[in-house]
């Protein structure tokens, strides 16, 4: 079974991102970049996957620029097989990146696509739900449990109010949720192995996708900021601040 | 203009986050159809057609439906909102599910997670983990939209009296069915609809110390959350986790016990309208956003503050 998992480039989760003074986005300007957590998680299924046997290849891909070629790289290191970046100038929505990965899909014929829930640069939580749309594909989101089987695979869901189980036909997509796995890290050697893994490019048009964005962004502001309140000395004081003063006890 | 919204609710009774989601759409303007899709749902759909602003109710009473599964839903909304120029449902796991199914089968980008409705083609949603807020333009003939329901009030559950149409169409994927679900059982309030929230992170040190927190959120009345970092140490199930990829709450009171304030925690709280924190470290980030901050070991304050109520 061929495993194929789609992986984005975004600003290291632990950088607080700063709003630009004209207000047209957020600047990212020599900002740390990084694989976005979710798709880490992706790539580490795969690879138990294979690990387990039931897998017997591991294909990432990415879209954008020559940048995003560095997260292949890593994935290509945590021990995906081989890696494709399909280029673009800028990122484009969901919708177009979801386009770009059902011409992958029908390319390479996966047997299960695995992406992150959503990326913590837009939030949006939308690609591989819109992948399953347009190729026809069953989907189990936001996973905390994989099991594949002859045929099908069960996944378990984190969903609102706790567990949800579904039993989906393969070809199949499933989006991950934090406490699938814990992503290992990659060794030394393996990042040396990386950097000989093949990497193939090609770009938007090779694929017949119109990427042209339909959602323009028109502005973009810094929230308003909460100011620190007080300290308070102990829990009597506490209790009375919440009670008179705040008036919500 | 038109607007579909399709209803959350568990076959029994319709939930608050459909009363928010119907807010924005009525800051949109035009009619507002609610869409009841399940299995055995009719009484949803009666309480739907009561909900102030809403001119018609549709039912799509199946057992194909009663598990709210994304392919089945996501054929059946797509097929009834054509005609329509907006579609809208709760930012819940369920519509987060479903909704951008929809969208790709109309050919149309989603705008998720609504904040504010600034006009019928402009929104604002927050991004990176709500440290911006963006404001975008919807350009497509059909808007697919997902409203975060702590940033709206709800509308009048009652008062309404909108008609109900039956749908038949049946879209019944054979590639998904559903096995099972294992839903947590609790007496307190439901997280999201809590007014009161009191969350406990890694400094409390392991599960069973969450009791502590279980007995004064008891005295108030509140629901019990917990940091990314106190569901990854395994001390409690991940339906607790506030945050950025967990729940969004917006309380009128938030009780963060033991929680140093990371970024992607701040995203799923700091909209709530007191903040308090207890933290015995008193660098820790949380007290910058908090309104009262008391730097203390939560072991020695759990237990007085319970008296203490």
């Amino acid at each position: 079974m061929k495993v194929l998992v789609a992986v984005k480039r975004v600003i290291d989760y632990n950088v607080k991102v700063r709003v630009k003074a004209d207000q047209s986005d957020v600047d990212l300007a020599n900002v740390k970049m990084a694989l976005n957590p979710f798709c880490e998680i992706a790539v580490e299924e795969a690879v138990r996957l294979k690990e387990q046997g039931h897998a017997t290849e591991v294909v990432v891909v990415s879209i954008g620029p020559k940048a995003v070629q560095e997260q292949l790289r890593t994935a290509l290191a945590l021990g995906a097989d081989r890696a494709i970046q399909v280029e673009t100038d800028e990122l484009p929505d969901s919708l177009a990146v979801a386009k770009l990965l059902q011409a992958v899909v029908a390319k390479e014929e996966p047997q299960l696509v695995i992406l992150g829930k959503q990326a913590i640069d837009s939030d949006n939580n939308q690609t591989g739900q819109m992948l399953g749309a347009l190729t026809g594909m069953p989907q189990g989101t936001f996973a905390s449990k994989v099991n594949v089987a002859e045929g099908s695979v069960q996944v378990t869901r984190e969903i609102d109010g706790g567990l949800q189980t579904v039993k989906l036909q393969l070809p199949a997509i499933v989006t991950t949720d934090l406490r699938l796995n814990e992503p290992r890290y990659a060794s030394l050697p393996n990042i040396m192995k990386a950097k000989k893994k093949p990497l193939d490019v090609m770009s938007a048009a090779d694929l017949g996708v119109n990427v042209a964005r339909t959602v323009n962004l028109l502005k973009v502001e810094a929230p308003a900021e909460r100011s620190a309140g007080i300290k308070v000395a102990d829990v009597a004081e506490l209790v009375e601040k919440l009670k008179n003063e705040a008036k919500v006890i | 203009m038109s607007i579909l919204l399709i209803a959350e609710h568990d076959n029994a009774s319709l939930n608050a986050a459909t009363l928010k989601t119907l807010a924005a759409a009525q800051q949109i303007g035009g009619d507002i159809h609610v869409l009841v899709a399940g299995a055995g749902c009719q009484a949803v759909a009666e309480q739907a057609a009561q909900a102030a602003g809403v001119s018609k109710v549709l039912l799509a009473d199946n057992a194909a439906y009663g598990h709210f599964l994304a392919e089945n839903l996501g054929d059946l909304v797509a097929d009834l909102g054509k005609n329509y120029s907006h579609i809208l449902a709760a930012a819940t796991t369920t519509g987060k599910n479903f909704m951008p199914r929809v969208a790709a089968l109309l050919d149309v980008a989603q705008v998720s997670d609504i904040i504010s409705v600034e006009s019928a083609d402009t929104f604002k949603r927050p991004i990176y983990a709500g440290n911006a807020i963006a404001t975008v333009q919807a350009t497509d003939a059909i808007k697919v939209i997902t409203v975060r329901g702590t940033a709206f009030d709800a509308v009048a559950a009652e008062g309404g009296s909108a008609s109900v149409e039956a749908i038949d169409a049946v879209f019944n994927s054979d590639k998904a069915e559903f096995v099972g679900e294992e839903l947590a059982q609790s007496e307190r309030p439901e997280l999201t609809a809590a007014s009161v929230v009191i969350s406990g992170g890694r400094g409390m040190q392991n599960g069973e110390n969450f009791q502590l927190l279980e007995k004064v959120a008891d005295k108030l009345g509140a629901a019990v959350g917990a940091s990314r970092a106190a569901v990854d140490a395994g001390f409690v199930p991940n339906d607790m986790q506030v945050g950025q990829t967990g729940k969004i709450v917006a309380p009128d009171l938030y009780i963060a016990v033991g929680i140093s304030g990371a970024i992607q925690h701040l995203a799923g709280m700091k909209d709530s309208k007191v903040i308090v924190a207890i933290n015995k470290d008193e660098e820790a980030p949380i007290f910058q956003v908090a309104d009262y901050g008391l730097v203390a070991d939560l072991f020695d304050v759990l237990p007085q503050l319970e008296q203490a109520l």
